[in-house]
């Protein structure tokens, strides 16, 4: 089954899913990976902030928060 | 593939010698905590030379009492560095910088509830091939959370000392000195195999680190595998570059890999990451699954789309309630106790002009500035104490969109929020935000947010402009309010300016941790308070008194013949001088001469403003009771005999205040802060300038209209 990707940024407040996609070697994100963001990841979107934007994301059991205009960067597969 | 050398144990550290251990870890894991534990009062805390990062090294002593020198370096997740901090504990780890040696050996602290991410740095510390000491940090919070965290297991796995703690109440240290004693400590059983298409790179890199930047060879390795995943942007003073050589063959093979589309970067991280799932497996059993934290419940309210704001309105209104009650008891203490200590040097010295220059000028300057300590401390306990819970961490996410309007993040709020009350505490508290120039443009515009310094004048201005009697207190509050939404759409704008001109950049990765809310350690929170003050004192400490000095040497010299009074004295002195040779300048602003002395006095805190304006115009007033000083300045005239405290004066004033930078005390702390004189000078200027401008269109737009 082909999978749909979403944007992390359109993904929806409590819904699980899979990182799939980074964009190539941009060196910005490479931070994000090292915090354990890689593709494969399981990550839950927890919240946005009160005003939308940042997002925070639970990812290998802690809590994140990164940019809507960042998360649009990193594709990914939601889970049921 | 590049096979890890055959490692043998390390050597001991010499015994003349103080074995010195580096302390690094993820941020939010405790590693202050441990530190203070460890070395308790025993700290030194400064800067690294030519950067503004705090260096802070103990001694701990082990069980035989054999002193440790303990380097407490800066928090980071990763050693590929993306901020002057972290850039830090990178070169010193490999040994790149020349002001501080290379550790011996490592202690690596690690937040058992999140292992998998901490080990990511633990698994780039184990490549620098030096003895490592695992610190399992939260052992008790892990148990809470449903963790079973093996210890013994993971000792086995990676081959070193593991010991479990809870640096919080000081479980676990007595093992750790035990261990930090040792002599013979082993190295890492790290043997992890570099993904094949980049294995070739790091050999190639490794032999050029040896061969032309004189590495040794396991440091070699692991500063090669570094080199591809830093980004190497963060270049900070007191580090050794690399040689060309190495840094043509990093270059080389970075266009060779982005021609053929490999991803390097991730590949490492990856399969750094596919190690550490492996070990994890092993070490961390979960035992059944357990509901929302006690965090997730805070947070639900916390960060709630409505509560949020509330409860971020009751912080900050509880913040300045406790900074303006709690302080006003010490600040009145401090005034009366420095004034009793003025009269009691008078009593016992001759008079003269050195009894003057130590009671007026260095007792009464120096002492018109430690009033401001109770509230500078109390800010900085506030602050310790937001961070040291983790609700810092939300009021940024909660402020970070609004922050970004004008290209900041929402770290630069609590900064700028605490300027309100005093800028000093706030650019010192810019330290949390990763990204220089986002702290550069906060340290910028902090002094802009109406401190309290500015309230007397405020308030004299508002006394002498709009009469008791027949004026609501509503007009009153809304003038007051007025210069505080100056202050800050003034603040909001130049931020907004200076992000747009003098520091443009790419937006960089906005990411932060939200950690788990945790009880705050009251001890951490009031040692790091003293630090702080400490450090304020004593780097504005020798500036204040020097200016203090001058400034009172301006006063009262050249003397006036005997019998003149105290007016007449600072009529005729440098700088009842300076004021007239000021008065061209501020003349288009509707100020005088009398005036510009008090602009120039006010370089000592801008309260000082209302003092000296009482010995301009002669009269005796008090914090209490402004009436008699309000009705003198309203006698004062020009020369040709016009009313000088025009209502269209008092507010051209005022505006004056809200912008120009007048405090001695930032101006150092800033160039602590900024490291060189630079920005304090560019800041004195532009808000001065700003100050000068506005003044002049609000005085003579008002003297247009008729005003």
């Amino acid at each position: 089954m082909a999978a749909t990707l979403l944007k992390l940024s359109d993904l929806a407040v409590g819904a699980s899913a899979t990182v799939r996609e980074f964009p190539a070697q941009d060196p910005a994100f490479i931070r994000l990976r090292e915090m354990g963001l890689l593709t494969g990841t399981r990550i839950t979107l927890v919240r946005t902030a009160p005003l939308g934007d940042p997002l925070e994301i639970k990812v290998r059991g802690y809590h994140l928060t990164l940019r809507k205009i960042d998360a649009a960067h990193v594709l990914v597969e939601p889970v049921s | 593939m590049a096979q890890p050398p055959h490692f043998s144990p390390a050597p001991a550290p010499s015994g003349s010698r103080t074995p010195v251990y580096a302390l690094v870890g993820n941020p939010n894991c405790g590693k202050s905590t441990l530190f203070n534990a460890l070395t308790g009062l025993k700290q030194k805390v400064g800067n690294y030379p030519g950067v503004t990062v705090e260096k802070k090294v103990g001694t701990a002593y082990s069980q035989h009492g054999q002193p440790i020198t303990v380097i407490d370096l800066p928090g980071t997740y990763s050693l590929a560095a993306r901020s002057p901090d972290e850039a830090v504990t990178r070169d010193v780890l490999l040994g790149r910088r020349s002001d501080t040696a290379q550790p011996d050996r490592i202690l690596c602290i690690v937040d058992a509830t999140n292992l998998e991410r901490n080990l990511y740095l633990v698994h780039q510390i184990l490549d620098l091939g030096r003895p490592v000491i695992l610190v399992m940090n939260m052992m008790d919070l892990a148990a809470e959370a449903g963790l079973n965290v093996r210890v013994a297991r993971l000792e086995k796995e990676l081959g070193i000392p593991v010991i479990a703690c809870e640096a919080v109440n000081g479980r676990g240290l007595v093992e750790l000195r035990v261990a930090m004693s040792r002599s013979d400590l082993p190295l890492a059983r790290h043997a992890w195999d570099v993904p094949a298409p980049i294995a070739p790179a790091v050999s190639e890199l490794a032999a050029s680190l040896v061969e032309h930047d004189r590495k040794l060879p396991l440091i070699a390795r692991a500063e090669a595998l570094l080199l591809l995943t830093d980004q190497d942007s963060v270049r900070v003073a007191g580090s050794t570059p690399l040689s060309p050589r190495t840094a043509e063959i990093l270059r080389g093979w970075q266009q060779r890999w982005a021609a053929e589309g490999t991803d390097w970067a991730g590949t490492l991280v990856n399969s750094r990451y596919e190690a550490i799932g492996r070990i994890a497996s092993e070490v961390v059993l979960r035992a059944g699954t357990v509901g929302p934290s006690l965090s997730d419940k805070i947070d639900a309210v916390v960060t709630h789309p409505v509560w949020g704001w509330l409860v971020l309105g009751c912080v900050m209104t509880l913040l300045f309630v406790s900074i303006f009650t709690l302080a006003q008891a010490p600040m009145d203490w401090i005034g009366t106790h420095t004034a009793l200590l003025a009269d009691w040097v008078k009593s016992r010295m001759p008079e003269g002009d050195l009894r003057d220059l130590i009671t007026d000028g260095a007792i009464g300057g120096v002492g018109s500035v430690v009033t401001f300590l109770p509230q500078i401390l109390i800010l900085f306990f506030f602050i310790g104490l937001l961070e040291s819970t983790g609700y810092m961490a939300r009021a940024a996410f909660i402020m970070d969109r609004l922050m970004s309007r004008v290209g900041l993040n929402g770290k630069s709020f609590i900064p700028l929020l605490s300027s309100y009350a005093c800028a000093i505490p706030g650019i010192m508290a810019t330290r949390t935000i990763e990204d220089s120039k986002d702290r550069l443009v906060t340290i910028l515009v902090a002094p802009l947010m109406s401190c309290s310094a500015r309230l007397p004048v405020y308030l004299l201005m508002i006394a002498a402009l709009l009469p008791n009697d027949r004026v609501s207190l509503g007009a009153k509050v809304g003038l007051m309010l007025l210069m505080y939404a100056l202050g800050t759409v003034g603040a909001f704008g130049f931020a907004w300016l200076f992000k747009r001109t003098l520091l443009r950049g790419a937006p960089p990765l906005m990411i932060m941790e939200l950690p788990p809310y945790r009880l705050p350690g009251l001890k951490d929170v009031a040692l790091q308070m003293f630090e702080r003050a400490g450090i304020f004192l004593r780097r504005a400490g020798t500036v204040i008194l020097g200016i203090s000095i001058i400034l009172w040497f301006l006063a009262a010299y050249p003397k006036a013949p005997a019998g003149a009074t105290p007016t007449q004295q600072l009529a005729q002195s440098f700088a009842g001088r300076a004021g007239h040779a000021l008065e061209p300048v501020i003349k288009p602003l509707g100020f005088d001469w009398q005036i510009g002395i008090g602009l120039i006095s006010s370089f000592a805190a801008r309260e000082v403003f209302v003092s000296t304006m009482g010995v301009v115009f002669n009269a005796e007033s008090s914090e209490e009771n402004t009436a008699p000083l309000r009705d003198a300045l309203k006698a004062a005239r020009w020369p040709d005999g016009r009313v000088l405290f025009t209502p269209l004066v008092c507010l051209s004033l005022m505006v004056f205040y809200v912008f120009a930078m007048q405090c001695m005390s930032t101006i150092a702390v800033v160039k602590r802060e900024t490291n060189g004189w630079k920005w304090p000078v560019f800041q004195t200027l532009y808000m001065t300038g700003t100050a000068w401008v506005l003044s002049f269109i609000v005085y003579q737009t008002g003297h247009v209209l008729g005003f």
